[in-house]
């Protein structure tokens, strides 16, 4: 049984069938080929899969895809526009931020929720909004140098 | 921030550093960032199968009967691999370098030997699909003893985990049940020491635990050939393996890694390609084999569970006169890399101490665990956290700084090490200092003005130099000699009190009061045998 939803992913409109009981990870990676998500856990522990819905950082391996009927996503995908960078990306660059890159899509994920509703964050809400995110090869420090750069630059852009 | 002290060395160094210092983007950092770097998942094709093992829930049993009558009917289903489908049913890893016996099989046929061990695969056109069917395959058993603890493997009558290695002990060479190291007299050592520390580390299996589980996508090519995209660490390794499983030649695999995300070590094992490929051609559609994390968690390899126990001979003014080592590596069911992790822990005894005698024994041993393998380290890393404490230990008992303890006992240009190689180039001590100046942690004078290359010498090891003249004899005075006690006193280890523990006159650079001279090379030492410069390859020194 597939179940028609629409939804906005990074401000574009998205039409598409879901069988019923689908997460939004599959969704995204499989039905509608948005493979900037990634899927560590699938059980909603490692945070690699977050994805901002309304703004919100989720774990999209939790999140029913139906759920998202009407709602807008935001990915990895979204960050760029065109050539330029988002400043986290680039900031996630400058500081060495990632080293094999597999939580990196849902690290600036949850980074961005963060400083689109608290543009100037104390280091330690940044570690406190990244807390559900984990990184393997414990590259945290340059992470959360990362974000804390962009906190404190003037031409951080909204996107 | 990095310092980069030039003083050091200066001399021996040709100072035209050019990257080093120099910050350096990585070459794949755009796509990390960008969320396009191409993982093996990262690949859609058309109408993908989905391939799901049937695990052992017992650490060890005999399988009676597999009925997936049922299960090959359910919905969604087009193969159920068996293990008389894996054309080379038994390998190990480091066959690619002919080392140890082929023991693992891809999929257990007869008996499983650990909780998790592979027994069939499903290919399905879903995960859920082969899941459900999985749930209706029915496997009967008959439980056998296991046997958990490295040590209880070992000893007589303890359940056999390993057919190739009936006594539960890796073969090294052909016939050595483990690996040895012998230097000097150790026991005459221990006589000599005024204090004895002895203790028993034991360590834990660890998980790597990526972020990207381990798996793999087979595609047949339009020539006839697989293309199969990994997660794998070692792309070469795991082409070689998956190769000799599928009985193919290796031109007939095109491999496509190298965005691992996350392998710390677990990625080498090749868990999947072998299975996948097969899948993929027992069916002719691409297949993809990806672990849940479920599975990686309780069934993909972990660095293996040590189990050493230490003896240290200590004199009164600090020298290490005699470590004696005894370690057990819990390999789990197969050997993975555990045989070559315990050669690498024979190659780090005693750590990087200069002493007289030393002698070690260490095992490779097989029990109904998770197989172990590779993990940042390993055979290295717990050996250093014992010998670590025992260094924090023997510096307490001999009421010394613990790093003044360690300085004392460094390497230095000269030492014969107990591998009966000369120390070169070495430089911990300088280490030490610029380690103590950036804590602030006060050493005494001479502790300051060490050198790594002052005072080093066979000597210092009681190795007889031929081929020099010691440079230490001229440079200090025989060390008082200190009357060994005739029972070495035991001493439990104690925190140290906050108050500053008293020091003992500084003890005097080593010449060392000579130890009996090494007994010559034992019977069954690894003369001309391969030595590891890494998991993939040797060379002979």
């Amino acid at each position: 049984m597939k179940t028609p939803i629409q939804f906005h992913l990074n401000g574009e409109a998205v039409a598409t069938f879901v069988e019923s009981g689908a997460n939004l990870l599959d969704t995204l990676r499989e039905t509608v080929g948005d493979l900037s998500v990634k899927g560590g856990c699938w059980q909603g522990t490692c945070g690699t899969c977050t994805v901002l819905i309304d703004g919100v950082p989720r774990l999209s391996c939790v999140t029913l895809a139906e759920a998202c009927a009407g709602k807008s996503v935001e990915t990895t995908a979204g960050l760029r526009r065109g050539a330029d960078l988002h400043p986290l990306q680039q900031a996630f660059m400058d500081r060495f931020a990632a080293q094999c890159g597999y939580c990196t899509p849902g690290m600036l994920m949850a980074a961005k929720a963060l400083l689109d509703r608290n543009p100037n964050p104390t280091r330690a809400e940044v570690i406190d909004a990244l807390c559900g995110n984990i990184c393997r090869c414990t590259g945290y420090e340059p992470i959360i140098q990362a974000v804390m750069d962009v906190a404190g630059s003037d031409n951080r852009r909204r996107a | 921030m990095l310092e980069f002290r030039k003083d050091i060395f200066a001399d021996e160094r040709d100072d035209s550093l050019v990257e080093i210092g120099q910050p350096t983007a990585r070459q794949d950092i755009l796509g990390h960032v960008t969320g396009t770097s191409p993982y093996y998942d990262d690949h859609r094709f058309a109408n993908l199968l989905h391939l799901k093992i049937l695990r052992s829930p017992h650490a060890h049993a005999r399988i009676r009967s597999i009925d997936d009558s049922v299960a090959a009917r359910a919905p969604g289903v087009k193969r159920i691999i068996r293990a008389a489908d894996v054309p080379v049913n038994l390998n190990t890893l480091l066959s690619l370098i002919q080392f140890g016996k082929d023991d693992e099989p891809s999929l257990a046929s007869d008996v499983v030997r650990y909780k998790g061990e592979p027994i069939l695969g499903i290919v399905a056109t879903s995960e859920r699909a082969a899941l459900e069917a999985l749930a209706l395959v029915r496997v009967s058993y008959d439980q056998l003893p296991a046997v958990l603890d490295v040590e209880e493997a070992i000893k007589a009558g303890a359940p056999s985990v390993n057919a190739t290695y009936p006594k539960n002990t890796f073969e090294y060479y052909g016939k050595y049940d483990h690996q040895k190291l012998r230097f000097g007299d150790v026991e005459a050592g221990f006589r000599q020491a005024d204090i004895v520390i002895e203790d028993r580390y034991q360590m834990s299996p660890i998980e790597h635990a990526p972020t990207e589980t381990n798996g793999s996508i087979t595609v047949p090519d339009t020539n006839g050939r697989y293309i199969v995209y990994t997660s794998t660490q070692a792309l070469f390794f795991s082409l070689d393996t998956a190769a000799k499983i599928n009985a193919v030649q290796s031109n007939q695999l095109h491999f496509i890694g190298g965005t691992v995300g996350g392998g710390f070590g677990g990625k080498v094992d090749t868990l999947t390609e072998p299975l996948c490929i097969l899948a993929a051609r027992l069916t002719g559609a691409p297949v993809r084999y990806r672990l849940s994390r479920h599975e990686e968690m309780q069934f993909g390899s972990p660095r293996g569970a040590e189990r050493i126990y230490v003896k240290d001979g200590l004199a009164k003014d600090g020298r290490i006169v005699a470590r004696s080592v005894r370690a057990y590596f819990d390999s789990g069911a197969y050997t993975r890399l555990s045989s070559y992790a315990v050669v690498k822990c024979v190659a780090h005894i005693p750590g990087p101490y200069t002493i007289p005698n030393v002698h070690a024994d260490v095992y490779c041993v097989f029990t109904n665990r998770t197989p172990a393998t590779a993990m940042r380290g390993f055979g290295v890393t717990a050996l250093d956290f014992a010998l670590e404490c025992q260094m924090d230990k023997g510096a307490v008992a001999v009421g010394m700084d613990p790093l003044e303890f360690r300085m004392l006992n460094m390497y230095r240009d000269g030492d014969m090490k107990a591998h009966r190689r000369e120390a070169k180039n070495c430089a911990l001590i300088e280490c030490a200092q610029v380690a103590a100046e950036k804590a602030n942690w006060p050493l005494r004078d001479e502790f300051r003005r060490m050198s790594s290359r002052q005072g080093g010498s066979h000597e210092r090891a009681g190795v007889a130099d031929r081929s020099r003249t010691p440079q230490l004899a001229s440079a200090a005075k025989p060390a008082p000699s200190t009357p060994p006690s005739p029972v070495p006193q035991r001493v439990a280890y104690e925190r140290p009190t906050p108050a500053a523990p008293t020091r003992t006159a500084p003890p005097s650079p080593p010449p060392r009061s000579a130890p009996p001279s090494p007994a010559a090379s034992p019977a069954g030492s690894t003369h001309g045998a391969p030595r590891f410069s890494s998991v993939f390859g040797t060379r002979r020194r």
